[in-house]
C-alpha cells in the first residue's frame, strides 16, 4: 500500500516568530525544520505501510524557497521520496488554498492513504486535512490515536470529546493522527545517509495544473484583519497541603462535571 | 540574547533540572570556525555535504537529550557494581541507552565505509562525544576508548585483524579498552611489567595486572576487546620494550562470534569521586589469549595513536560538563530570587542573575565552554587535514600542529571543564553544594579528566618537551603567525578589546616559546618548572584565538552581511569574544613571568624538607 504523508516545515523552535503584516503571514526567512506533530504522522506512515506488506511512503509538502530539511528528516526516517511544491506565488495562502496544493501531490503520489497531523504548530488552524478530503472525494478519519490496516481498510480508534470510538474506513481515505499517537523512531546515521540519495521532486503551479489565482494572496478566501495578544493566564488557586489536597481535587473535578 | 544562548533542537524535559539541551546552534557554529566546511571540499569527504552535517548534529542532539540524558542521574547515584562472579553489572536504562546508540549507528560516523563506518571527518564526530558526555559523562568514555581503539587498529592491525574486529567495533557492538596502568606505573609507562609470552603457534599469552581499567567488565555488550600494554619476554627495559595486546574478554571463532571465556577477570571496581557509572577495574590476566598489534617492542608507539585519539575526545569532556552545568546554573539563576536592584520594584525581589557578580560568573562559565569547545574541535580539524588533506606539504604540516594541539586541547579544555563547574555550582549558592540541585554531580564528574589519559602535568610537559623545544618551536610559531593575521583583520572599535588582549598574548607566547625552545636543553628543570604555565598561556592565546575567530564569522553574517542569522547575534558573539579577552586572555602577560620565572622558585620546599631533591 502506497502512502502520502504530509509534512509541514516550520520555523526551528528556537527561533523567534514573527509575523508579517498586512495579512499577518508566518515570517519564513529563516532555516525550517519538521513540525513536531507530522512526525507522528510520518511515524504512523512508516509503521502502515509496513503493516500492510510494504509499498512507497511519499513525503508531500508546500513550503517557500524549495526548503527540504523537514523533508530531508522525514526521508531518514524511512519515507521513500518526496514531493514539494515551491512556488511564489504561493506566498499567502490559506488552508483551502494549501488544501489544493496537497491533494494534487496526493494524485501525483497516487498514494491510496493520505496521512497528516490534526494541525500544525505554528498555523493551528487544523483543517486543510478535511478540505484535503473533500476535494479528493476521500473519507476522512481524524483525531486517530491508534490505526492499523489490513491494507484495503484502516481500523482507527479516535479520540474524541467524551472518550474515543472505533471507525472502520475503507480506502482512499484521508487519515489524521493526534500528537503522541505512536512513540517516533529516531532517524540512524545510515537512515540520514541514505535520504541524501532519495529522491526529491521540486515542482511549481504549472507542473500540477493548478491555476495560480485559485491559490496564494490571490485565491485566498480567509483573511487574518487583527491581532490581539492573548491574556496571560492567571495564577490558578493554590492549596496549601494540609493531607486534604485529594478531597479539594475531587471536589473540583465533580463541580465540572468531569467525575 | 537569553534565547539563542539556549537554543537547542530538543523539546525533552529530561529529569528535572538537571535535563541537557543540546546547544545544536553553537555546536555547529563552533564546527564552521574549527574549519569542519573548508574540510568538507576535499575529495575523501565529497560524500558528506553541510545540511548533513548540521542534520547528524540536530539528530544526535536529539537522542542525546532524549535518550541517553535521563539515564544519567540515576547512573551517578547506583554506580556500576562488581556482582559475586566477577561480572559488572551497569545501572538501570545503560543497556538499553547504549544499544540503541550502536543500532543508531552513530559511533562510526568518523570511521572508513568499508568497515561500516560513515567516512565523517573526526572534527564532526567529536561534536558527537561532547554532546554525549554532556548528557552522560560516565558512559561516553566507552565509546570514547572504542573509537581510539579503532583508530589504532586501521593503522596498525594487519589485515586478518581488521577484518576480524573493525565491522564490529566501529559500530561499537563490541566496545575496547584502553589498559596501561599498573600499580607502579601509571605517568611513567616504561616501569610496567605485565608479561607476555610468544606460543609456538604464534599467538601470545599474556599475564598481570592491570588497574584504573576503564570499562573493561561490564554487561553492556557481549564482548569486549582490551587493548592491553605489555612487555614481551626478554624485552628492553624502558618505553622501548612495551607492546600492544588484543586481548578479547571472549575471542572469536573462526565464525567470528565470540567463543569460550578468555583468562582474565575483574578483581575489584574502585569507588570513586565521580563518573560514578563509569566502571574503574583492577584486571587480573592469567595466561590470557592475546594477539600482538603493530610491531614487538613498538607498543610505545602504537598505542601513543589511540592516545592521542583519546586525550583530544577527553579534551572534549571539558566543554560537556562545562555546557550542561551553565545550563543548570542559568535556569536557577533566573528563577532563584534574592537580594534587590535598583530596577526592582518595591516590595519584590530580583532574579540573581541580575546581580553583576552573577551575571560575571555565568558569562565566564558561557565564554570557557565556548572557547574550550572550538579548540578541541580545531584540534581534530588538523588532524583531519593531517590524514586527508590536499597535498604532502599541507598534511606535514597539519600532522605537526595536531601533535601540538593534542596535550593543549586535553588539558586547557578539561581545566576550564573544572573551573566552569565550579562556579556554575557557586551560581546555586548553598544549594549548590547538596546532591539534590545535580550541580555537584557535575563538578565530581570534572574532576577526572585533569588526571586520565596522561594527568595534565603531564601534558604539559609533553607540550613543553617534546612538541616545542624538540622542534625548536616550529610548529608553535606558525600558530601565532596564524593568531596574529586574525588580529589584523577584527573590526575595530566592536572587538577592540579582544584585538588588544590578542595582540598581548600572542607577543607573551612568542617570547614564552623562544624561551623554552632555547632553554630546556640547558636547564631543563627550569623549562619542567614552568611547564604548566607555558601550556596555560598556550590555552588562553588559542581560546582567544577562537573566540575571535567566531565573532568574525558571525560579524562577516551580520543582517546586511547576508548569511541570514539573528539580529544582535554579531554584537553578542563580539561581547562574549571582549569577555573572553578582559577576564581569562589578559592572563598571558603574568603567564610568560611564570613560565620564565625558572625552578629557582621551588626551592622553599626542597630545600626546607631533608631527604627531598
Ligand atoms: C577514574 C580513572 C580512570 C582511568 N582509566 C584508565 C584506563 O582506562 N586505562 C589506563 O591505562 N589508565 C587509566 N587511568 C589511570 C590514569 O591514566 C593515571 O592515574 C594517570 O596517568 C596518573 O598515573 P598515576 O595515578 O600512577 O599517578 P602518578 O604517575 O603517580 O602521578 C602522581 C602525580 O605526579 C605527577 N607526576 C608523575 N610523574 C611525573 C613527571 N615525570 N613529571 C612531572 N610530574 C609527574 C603527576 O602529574 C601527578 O600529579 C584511570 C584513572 C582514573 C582515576
Amino acid at each position: 500500500m502506497d502512502v502520502a504523508v504530509c509534512v509541514k516545515q516550520v520555523p526551528a523552535p528556537d527561533t523567534p516568530l514573527e509575523l508579517e503584516p498586512p495579512a499577518y503571514h508566518l515570517r519564513r526567512s529563516g532555516s525550517l525544520v519538521l513540525d513536531e506533530p507530522d512526525s507522528f504522522g510520518v511515524e504512523t506512515a512508516l509503521r502502515l505501510s509496513e503493516q500492510s506488506g510494504g509499498g512507497e511512503v511519499v513525503v508531500i509538502s508546500m513550503a517557500p524557497r524549495g526548503e527540504t530539511a523537514g523533508l530531508r528528516t522525514a526521508l531518514a526516517l524511512g519515507a521513500t521520496r518526496a514531493l514539494l511544491v515551491s512556488d511564489e506565488a504561493l506566498a499567502g495562502s490559506d488552508a483551502l488554498g494549501t488544501a489544493r496544493v496537497l491533494a494534487a501531490l496526493v494524485r501525483r503520489a497516487g498514494a491510496a492513504l493520505v496521512v497528516a497531523a490534526t494541525e500544525s504548530s505554528d498555523g493551528y488552524s487544523g483543517t486543510v486535512p478535511v478540505q484535503m478530503a473533500e476535494l479528493l472525494g476521500y473519507p476522512a478519519v481524524t483525531f486517530a490515536k491508534h490505526v492499523e490496516t489490513d491494507g484495503a481498510r484502516i481500523f482507527a480508534e479516535r479520540q474524541t470529546d467524551f472518550g474515543s470510538e472505533e471507525v472502520e474506513c475503507p480506502l482512499p481515505a484521508v487519515l489524521t493522527v493526534t500528537a503522541g499517537a505512536v512513540e517516533v523512531r529516531y532517524p540512524s546515521l545510515k537512515g540520514i545517509m541514505s535520504a541524501k540519495s532519495k529522491p526529491v521532486e521540486i515542482l511549481a503551479l504549472t507542473d500540477l495544473g493548478i491555476d495560480p489565482s485559485t491559490v496564494g494572496r490571490a485565491g485566498a478566501r480567509q483573511e487574518v484583519i487583527s491581532l490581539e495578544e492573548a491574556e496571560h493566564r492567571s495564577g490558578g488557586t493554590v492549596v496549601a497541603g494540609d493531607g486534604r489536597g485529594h478531597e479539594l481535587i475531587v471536589e473540583l473535578l465533580e463541580k465540572r462535571g468531569v467525575l | 540574547m537569553a534565547e539563542r544562548l539556549m537554543a537547542g533542537g530538543s523539546t525533552s524535559e529530561g529529569a528535572g533540572g538537571s535535563s541537557y539541551r543540546a546547544p545544536v546552534a553553537d555546536i555547529t557554529e563552533a564546527l564552521q570556525v574549527a574549519g569542519v566546511w573548508d574540510l568538507l571540499q576535499l575529495p575523501d569527504f565529497a560524500h558528506v555535504d553541510r545540511p548533513t552535517v548540521e542534520q547528524v548534529v540536530v539528530e544526535f542532539g536529539r537522542f542525546a537529550s532524549e535518550v541517553i540524558s535521563p539515564t544519567d542521574a540515576a547512573g551517578d547515584s547506583a554506580g556500576s557494581r562488581r556482582d559475586d562472579r566477577g561480572g559488572v553489572v551497569t545501572p538501570t536504562g545503560f543497556k538499553e541507552a547504549y544499544g540503541r546508540y550502536v543500532e543508531g549507528g552513530w559511533g562510526s560516523l568518523q570511521f572508513p565505509e568499508r568497515y561500516g563506518g560513515g567516512g565523517f571527518p573526526w572534527a564532526v564526530a567529536v561534536a558527537l562525544q561532547e554532546m554525549f558526555a554532556s548528557a552522560n559523562m560516565a558512559l561516553s568514555i566507552n565509546p570514547v576508548l572504542t573509537q581510539g581503539a579503532v583508530e589504532l587498529l586501521l593503522q596498525w592491525g594487519d589485515d586478518r585483524q581488521r577484518d576480524t574486529y573493525l565491522p564490529r567495533m566501529v559500530s561499537g557492538y563490541w566496545p575496547a579498552t584502553m589498559e596501561l596502568t599498573e600499580p607502579d606505573a601509571g605517568s611513567d609507562l616504561g616501569a610496567l611489567t605485565t608479561r607476555a609470552t610468544e606460543q609456538p603457534d604464534g599467538t601470545w599469552r599474556i599475564s598481570g595486572t592491570k588497574i584504573f581499567a576503564t570499562w573493561a567488565e561490564h554487561d553492556l555488550a557481549d564482548n569486549i576487546v582490551h587493548f592491553v600494554l605489555a612487555r614481551a619476554a626478554g624485552a628492553p627495559a624502558g618505553t622501548k620494550g612495551l607492546s600492544v595486546f588484543l586481548v578479547p574478554k571472549r575471542p572469536p571463532g573462526p565464525s567470528g562470534e565470540p567463543g569460550v571465556a578468555n583468562s582474565l577477570r575483574c578483581a575489584r571496581v574502585e569507588e570513586k569521586l565521580g563518573i560514578h557509572a563509569s566502571p574503574t577495574c583492577v584486571m587480573e590476566y592469567d595466561d590470557a589469549a592475546g594477539e600482538l598489534v603493530g610491531a614487538l617492542h613498538g607498543g610505545f608507539r602504537v598505542m601513543l595513536t589511540m592516545m592521542n585519539m583519546a586525550r583530544v575526545s577527553i579534551g572534549a569532556e571539558g566543554p560537556a560538563v562545562a555546557e550542561r552545568a551553565f545550563q543548570q546554573a542559568y535556569a536557577y539563576a533566573r528563577e532563584r530570587l534574592q537580594g534587590r536592584r535598583p530596577s526592582t520594584p518595591p516590595g519584590e525581589r530580583a532574579p540573581i542573575i541580575e546581580h553583576p557578580d552573577v551575571a560575571r560568573m555565568l558569562l565566564q562559565v558561557r565564554t570557557l565552554t565556548l572557547a574550550s569547545r572550538m579548540v578541541v574541535y580545531a584540534a581534530f580539524a588538523q588532524r583531519d587535514l593531517a590524514r586527508h588533506g590536499a597535498g604532502e606539504a599541507e598534511r606535514r604540516q597539519a600532522e605537526a600542529r595536531f601533535g601540538l594541539l593534542v596535550p593543549i586541547a586535553k588539558a586547557w579544555a578539561t581545566d576550564q571543564g573544572f573551573l566552569a563547574t565550579s562556579l556554575a555550582l557557586q551560581v546555586h549558592g548553598g544549594s549548590g553544594y547538596l546532591e539534590e540541585a545535580k550541580v555537584a554531580q557535575r563538578l565530581r564528574d570534572a574532576r577526572i579528566g585533569p588526571i586520565y589519559e596522561g594527568t595534565n602535568g603531564i601534558q604539559a610537559i609533553d607540550l613543553a618537551v617534546r612538541k616545542v623545544s624538540r622542534d625548536g618551536g616550529r610548529a608553535m610559531s606558525s600558530l601565532c603567525d596564524d593568531v596574529m593575521a586574525t588580529v589584523k583583520v577584527l573590526p575595530l572599535p566592536e572587538l577592540g578589546p579582544t584585538a588588544q588582549a590578542l595582540e598581548e598574548a600572542h607577543g607573551a607566547l612568542t617570547e614564552a616559546t623562544a624561551w623554552v625552545a632555547e632553554k630546556y636543553t640547558s636547564s631543563p628543570d627550569d623549562v619542567l618548572a614552568g611547564a604548566a604555565a607555558y601550556l596555560q598561556l598556550a590555552g588562553v592565546t588559542l581560546g582567544g584565538w577562537v573566540m575571535a575567530k567566531r565573532a568574525l564569522v558571525a560579524w562577516r553574517g551580520r543582517p546586511g552581511g547576508g548569511a541570514g542569522q539573528q539580529e544582535g547575534q554579531a554584537e553578542v558573539a563580539a561581547g562574549e569574544s571582549n569577555f573572553f579577552a578582559l577576564e581569562t586572555l589578559s592572563d598571558a602577560p603574568a603567564l610568560l613571568r611564570r613560565v620564565t620565572a625558572g625552578s629557582g622558585r621551588l626551592t622553599p620546599l626542597w630545600s626546607s624538607r631533608p631527604g627531598l631533591a
